[in-house]
């Protein structure tokens, strides 16, 4: 068993590292495949998001929604839930700091009001969140069902409210937010890219995913209720109770998501068409980090590379952008089936131990 | 209120559900068996994407009303191959199923509009289809409402309604259904009965491919006439949704369908009627949704979901 666990323990860096190389693998075989050149297209790739400040900053700011969607996506799986409905809290969020940021500009300082706008996208998107937690820990429904239900209900609710109280005269989204979420100090440094401080939210809710999830008692009973919810029962613990906590706290990082996405990048909130499709990054992320915060904040580092600078590819080697999301289904497939990847590796793993045979 | 809109609105309710129906059919059999299917979206773009190009093919090369049906054939085999990295994942490597499904609705995404920018020469939607045309059934469609709403509907519409019945009876009524759910309610029982897990599962997925490609290729064919990125958008979650709703029952799902589809049927509608007027739009849109969970709340009660589902069987775990 010890043995086992050692494999277990070397593996857990080497194998997401293997995944990566060998989804940039499957990657280069469909652009032979379609007749590119994948070299040309990787160093496209990087170049795009490396190559300039702008777009460096740019790339951050791609990787900051997807940070905290992980963060609750991963936050819920933790807990035993699977929350698709990060999609619907992002939107929530957006339309709760839009509210705040827009009809109490004027009335109170900037330095009330944006924490206030902020503060109001997590509590939002974190009540959106818990109803679905509600709902199971009453009722016991399927919390993948009430989060799709709740992420078309957000859709229609947030363009209902931008198109009533907050629209731009004859636009199709809200008038301009006064309250910022803009490193309007770092502008200069990153030729005006969209920096925000949603990323240190970000960071800092990593951190709070890491102590509360660990260090505390309140989330040792959540990740019991995760592993066995009836083992968590049966020790004591109030399960639902851990169920709707868990998904408010999901939903207050996806709410935070949407507060950065209107106060920092947009700084006006539109009327949505379809669904934006933060969530599903969200799930992405959160599996391809593990489900633990350190890995999410590296998986929306890679997902943000990936994704910005996979516009880059097709301006410099011709390659549809599309391409890239190959290359990450690929990834989470070699992450999730690491039997394939240890199935690669595994003439390695022979020759080593031949070597201390020899 | 007017007859005649009634039967339309039965009918565009219908066309609607068709794909969902077809879709939630194909999630019953891969969750009977025991592996979470996350991934009908995927699947669905898979089966779009294939009867687009499969019927555009088939279209040029002059075969006329029957190049719709060669795109559904191509969806069914796209949607199968789609499902296959699903069922390696997740039966053979025991991944976890809701990733693996996961990297299905990304493999989709990505492999599907690479395909289309290739095929076509980077446009990022397929050339437009003639489809399938609608089909009256003589006699059964002069009966008012339901003839105008029911027997006068595209051919891919009376082939769900029929696989409805036919899957019922396939799941609860054949030894081989009865073997598909003891592998999803209890694996090693069924091992110990001679019954081959695995195998049982990968052919549980593979329909789950193949009627989900179907529910794909119907909305290029009905519906969209093309292929494009927001072609799906969602209806495979939905189809999920339905799946669910209806207690992983090939009725129940029917009728979870038909439910939805009538949510996006009264979009069409919505205008001609004279209460709607004052109520804002986003309303009348959110109403299906909200009352799912209503229903849910007071009816439904405890899901009934297959007991294994989601569990990677291994011999050695009893």
């Amino acid at each position: 068993m010890s043995k086992f666990k050692k494999i277990f323990a070397t593996d857990s860096y080497i194998v997401p590292l293997v995944a990566i190389l060998m989804g940039f693998l499957v990657g280069a075989v469909v652009m032979l495949i379609g007749g590119y050149d994948p070299i040309a297209a990787y160093s496209a790739l990087f170049k795009r998001v490396f190559g300039s400040p702008y777009d460096f900053g740019e790339a951050i700011r791609e990787m900051t929604p997807l940070m905290l969607t992980g963060l609750a996506v991963a936050f819920a799986f933790r807990s035993g839930m699977f929350n698709i409905g990060a999609d619907g809290q992002v939107m929530i969020g957006m339309t709760a700091a839009s509210v705040v940021g827009i009809k109490l500009a004027g009335t109170l300082p900037s330095f009330v009001l944006v924490p206030l706008a902020v503060i109001a996208a997590g509590v939002c998107g974190g009540l959106w969140a818990g109803i679905a937690g509600f709902l199971k820990a009453k009722r016991g429904i399927n919390e993948v069902i009430t989060t799709i239900m709740l992420n078309w209900i957000a859709l229609f609710l947030s363009n209902y409210i931008v198109r009533t109280f907050l629209l731009l005269q004859g636009q199709n989204r809200s008038e301009d937010i006064p309250a910022s979420l803009s490193m309007s100090f770092l502008f200069s440094t990153f030729d005006n890219a969209r920096l925000h401080w949603g990323t240190v939210i970000a960071l800092a809710a990593a951190t709070f995913f890491y102590i509360y999830l660990w260090k505390t008692k309140q989330g040792y009973e959540m990740r019991a209720v995760g592993l066995n919810p009836h083992a968590a029962e049966y020790a004591g613990m109030n399960v639902g109770r851990n169920v709707v906590k868990a998904m408010f706290i999901s939903g207050v990082f996806a709410g935070l998501a949407g507060a950065g996405e209107v106060l920092g990048v947009f700084h006006y909130q539109s009327v949505f068409a379809a669904s934006p499709g933060y969530g599903f990054d969200g799930i992405a992320v959160a599996l391809l980090g593990l489900t633990h915060p350190l890995g999410v904040i590296l998986a929306a580092i890679l997902y943000g590379t990936l994704t910005y600078g996979s516009a880059g590819m097709s301006f410099g080697a011709d390659v549809p952008p599309e391409l890239i999301r190959i290359v990450i289904g690929s990834i989470i497939f070699f992450i999730a089936a690491q039997g394939i990847v240890r199935w690669v590796l595994k003439p390695f793993y022979f020759k080593r131990k031949k070597e201390k045979v020899l | 209120m007017d007859f005649v809109i009634l039967g339309q609105l039965l009918n565009t309710t219908l066309v609607f559900s068709t794909a969902l129906i077809f879709a939630s059919l194909g999630g019953i059999f891969s969750e009977r068996s025991g592996v979470v299917n996350i991934g009908l979206e995927g699947l669905m773009m898979f089966g779009a994407f294939a009867a687009a190009v499969g019927g555009y093919y088939a279209q040029e090369a002059g075969m006329g009303a029957w190049a719709p049906w060669v795109g559904v054939l191509s969806a069914m085999a796209v949607g199968v191959i789609g499902s296959l990295i699903h069922a390696v994942a997740s039966i053979t490597f025991k991944a976890d199923q809701t990733i693996s499904g996961t990297v299905i609705n990304f493999l989709a995404a990505g492999s599907t509009l690479y395909m289309v920018k290739l095929i076509f020469e980077g446009s990022g939607e397929t050339p437009l289809l003639d489809g399938f045309n609608k089909v009256a059934i003589p006699g059964l469609s002069k009966i008012p409402v339901i003839g105008e709403g029911i027997f006068n509907s595209y051919p891919t519409t009376y082939l769900a309604i029929i696989l409805v019945i036919v899957i019922y009876f396939i799941l609860f009524k054949t030894p081989f259904g009865l073997r598909l759910r003891a592998v999803g309610e209890h694996p090693s029982a069924a091992d110990t009965l001679g019954v081959n897990v695995n195998r049982m599962r990968y052919i549980g997925v593979m329909l789950s491919g193949l009627l989900a490609g179907i529910g794909g290729a119907t909305i290029t064919l009905t519906t969209t006439g093309t292929f494009a990125h927001n072609t799906i958008s969602g209806q495979g979650f939905i189809a999920i949704a339905a799946m669910i709703f209806g207690k992983w029952n090939p009725l129940g799902a029917f009728g979870a369908a038909v439910f939805f589809g009538l949510s996006q049927a009264i979009r069409n509608y919505v205008q001609l009627f004279e209460w709607s007027k004052n109520i804002p739009q986003e309303f009348i849109f959110m109403i299906p949704y909200v009352l799912t969970i209503i229903v849910l709340v007071s009816a439904v009660g405890r899901s009934s979901a297959p007991k294994a589902l989601g569990e990677p069987y291994d011999p050695s775990k009893r």
